[in-house]
């Protein structure tokens, strides 16, 4: 960082260059996972009615364990980068598991940073800048509440 | 015609307190008063003053503070009414704002709508001018239409002219779209409503900040305003009709303020416009409206309305520069609102990254869905001007949109 009169196109502002990682931004023009998913067993539709960010998840749940997974949607970068990541992550995962990583995650995105420490996020602790900007933390939840919604106590 | 006198907008700038702050670090840039409007000093100050020196209910009483408020809160209305060119303060009715103000004619005129009645919007409305003609027609069983627009994106007068018949009760149109920045004739407008023996609602919520309204010139029956988009407070802002409507419209809520006389059997109700007023009202803000009026009349509604499409234009210019920038709209002859769209970067993003710059605007569909829909976009970044709005703050903001494609590693 120098402390320079910024110009533009500089990047002066470490936790917006934290917030757009390029992998989050790989994930936003690139998403894994979006599309149909085979055998669906679960779906749900959410979106945030303020920003108009939609996330359909879909779920193949076969023994307990995520077999498949994708998602179709529209909106910010961290909404879909979250949802792609979201998906990549959870594959292969047993629903068990994929609840506890969401918990993590989701305290994580509120700051807790013991949970942001947990090497279980893998990729998914590139989403730890959201913290800073709590008016879009509900946007890279969105694709996890799904996830909640389908599979979670409360389903 | 006397000579239009510049604004000085360096001192009008000083007039508003906010202006002084920093966001993140930086000075604000605030680029969303279409959304609502920042406040001068003597909004600020007369409110005050009220709260301080004059406060009491209205209309009731006989002690000194009572007189005082009352003539604080009828002076208001009075001031309102020579605002927007109206023959007599009693047609004008103190709303908590637009939305209210449009809510009251569904409720209380729509009381005379019939299944089959037809109600004509515009694909351009705000939410608040058509959702409560959605709840009148399910009430009713009235049919709404809805005016295209053309391909530049202004309203297509002859699609409206040509859904309005013999079963058009009500035409509502909006005076300035809060997206499109067009402002719609509605001169033209109402003669054609009136020619069909509708009655015509103006929804005046963005032109009323920035210019001259004159509801006689215009030849609308109703026309809503907020305050707070014309550097007043929010919770206030007005309902004005014709005389005749308001005399034949019954109540919209009842109790204290709206009434003649209340007996067990049933009640009277007190002349217009207190018949539309029920309970204590705003006091305070309507003081702050009225002051908000004197702050506009000093500065020159016709310096500010000149300076507005002046800066409209030098930032029409200057978005020009930029590449994959896309004016959602027209993008010449337009008020100083102005919405975009930027390569693949999300306005939700753009509305962060910008605020880490200072710069405040507006992400998202602007209360606006149905022209969203109809546009076939998601949501816009829109940055809205007023008379405190100066070339440097463009400046500042194309100069974010710069920094804004550097982040996002420019486009494909």
């Amino acid at each position: 960082m120098n402390d320079s009169k910024p110009s533009h196109g500089s990047l002066d502002d470490a936790s917006l260059s934290q917030l757009y990682q390029e992998v989050i931004l790989d994930h936003y023009r690139k998403p894994r996972n979006k599309g149909d998913v085979e055998d669906v067993t679960h779906t749900i539709t959410m979106n945030n009615p303020l920003c108009g960010d939609v996330i359909d998840l879909l779920i193949q749940v076969k023994g307990g364990r995520i077999a498949d997974i994708g998602f179709k949607g529209k909106g910010c970068s961290i909404s879909q980068a979250s949802a792609s990541m979201m998906t990549e992550r959870l594959k292969g995962m047993t629903v068990d598991e994929a609840l506890a990583l969401s918990g993590t995650f989701t305290k994580m995105l509120h700051g807790d940073g013991e949970a942001a420490d947990d090497a279980e996020l893998g990729d998914l602790r590139a989403l730890q800048g959201v913290s800073k900007f709590p008016v879009r933390v509900k946007c890279a939840l969105l694709a996890w509440n799904c996830l909640e919604e389908l599979v979670g106590p409360d389903a | 015609m006397k000579t239009l006198a510049a604004l000085d907008v360096a001192k009008v700038r000083g007039d508003f307190p906010i202006l002084g702050r920093e966001v993140h670090g930086r000075p604000l840039v605030y680029l969303d008063s279409a959304a609502s409007s920042q406040k001068p000093r003597a909004v600020i100050d007369a409110m005050s003053d009220y709260l301080s020196s004059h406060h009491s209910n209205v209309h009731r009483g006989a002690h000194q503070l009572s007189v005082e408020a009352t003539d604080a809160y009828e002076g208001a209305r009075a001031r309102v009414a020579g605002f927007i060119g109206a023959a007599s303060p009693d047609e004008v009715v103190f709303t908590r704002g637009t939305t209210e103000s449009i809510n009251l004619v569904a409720y209380a005129w729509g009381r005379s709508v019939e299944p089959g009645d037809e109600i004509v919007l515009t694909v351009m409305e705000h939410h608040s001018n058509i959702v409560p003609w959605q709840l009148l027609a399910e009430r009713t069983g009235a049919v709404i239409r809805y005016a295209t627009l053309t391909p530049e994106g202004r309203l297509d007068v002859d699609h409206l002219a040509s859904l309005i018949g013999p079963a058009t009760k009500l035409v509502g149109v909006t005076h300035v779209s809060n997206t499109l920045g067009v402002m719609n004739p509605v001169a033209e407008i109402a003669e054609i409503t009136h020619e069909a023996g509708a009655l015509c609602l103006v929804d005046g919520a963005q032109a009323a900040p920035h210019g001259a309204v004159d509801v006689r010139a215009l030849g609308c029956d109703f026309y809503a305003f907020s305050a707070h988009k014309m550097c007043g407070p929010t919770g206030i802002g007005a309902l004005w009709a014709r005389p005749e409507l308001l005399e034949a419209m019954p109540p919209f809520q009842g109790g204290g303020e709206m009434i003649s006389e209340v007996r067990l059997e049933g009640s009277t109700w007190a002349p217009v416009p207190q018949k539309f007023e029920a309970g204590t009202p705003a006091i305070a803000e309507a003081v702050g409206f009225g002051a908000a009026i004197d702050y506009l009349e000093s500065a020159g509604l016709d310096a500010i309305r000149a300076h507005e499409e002046e800066i409209a234009r030098y930032a029409l210019d200057r978005l020009g520069e930029l590449d994959h920038l896309r004016i959602v709209g027209p993008t010449r002859d337009r008020l100083g609102v102005i919405s975009f769209l930027y390569g693949d970067i999300h306005a939700h993003d753009l509305a962060t990254i910008l605020d880490r710059r200072g710069v405040a605007i507006r992400a998202g569909h602007h209360c606006n869905q149905p022209l969203m829909d109809y546009l076939g976009v998601d949501a816009t970044a829109r940055a809205s001007f007023y008379l405190y709005t100066s070339r440097a703050d463009i400046d500042i903001l194309v100069e974010a949109l710069f920094a804004a494609r550097d982040l996002f590693g420019g486009f494909a």
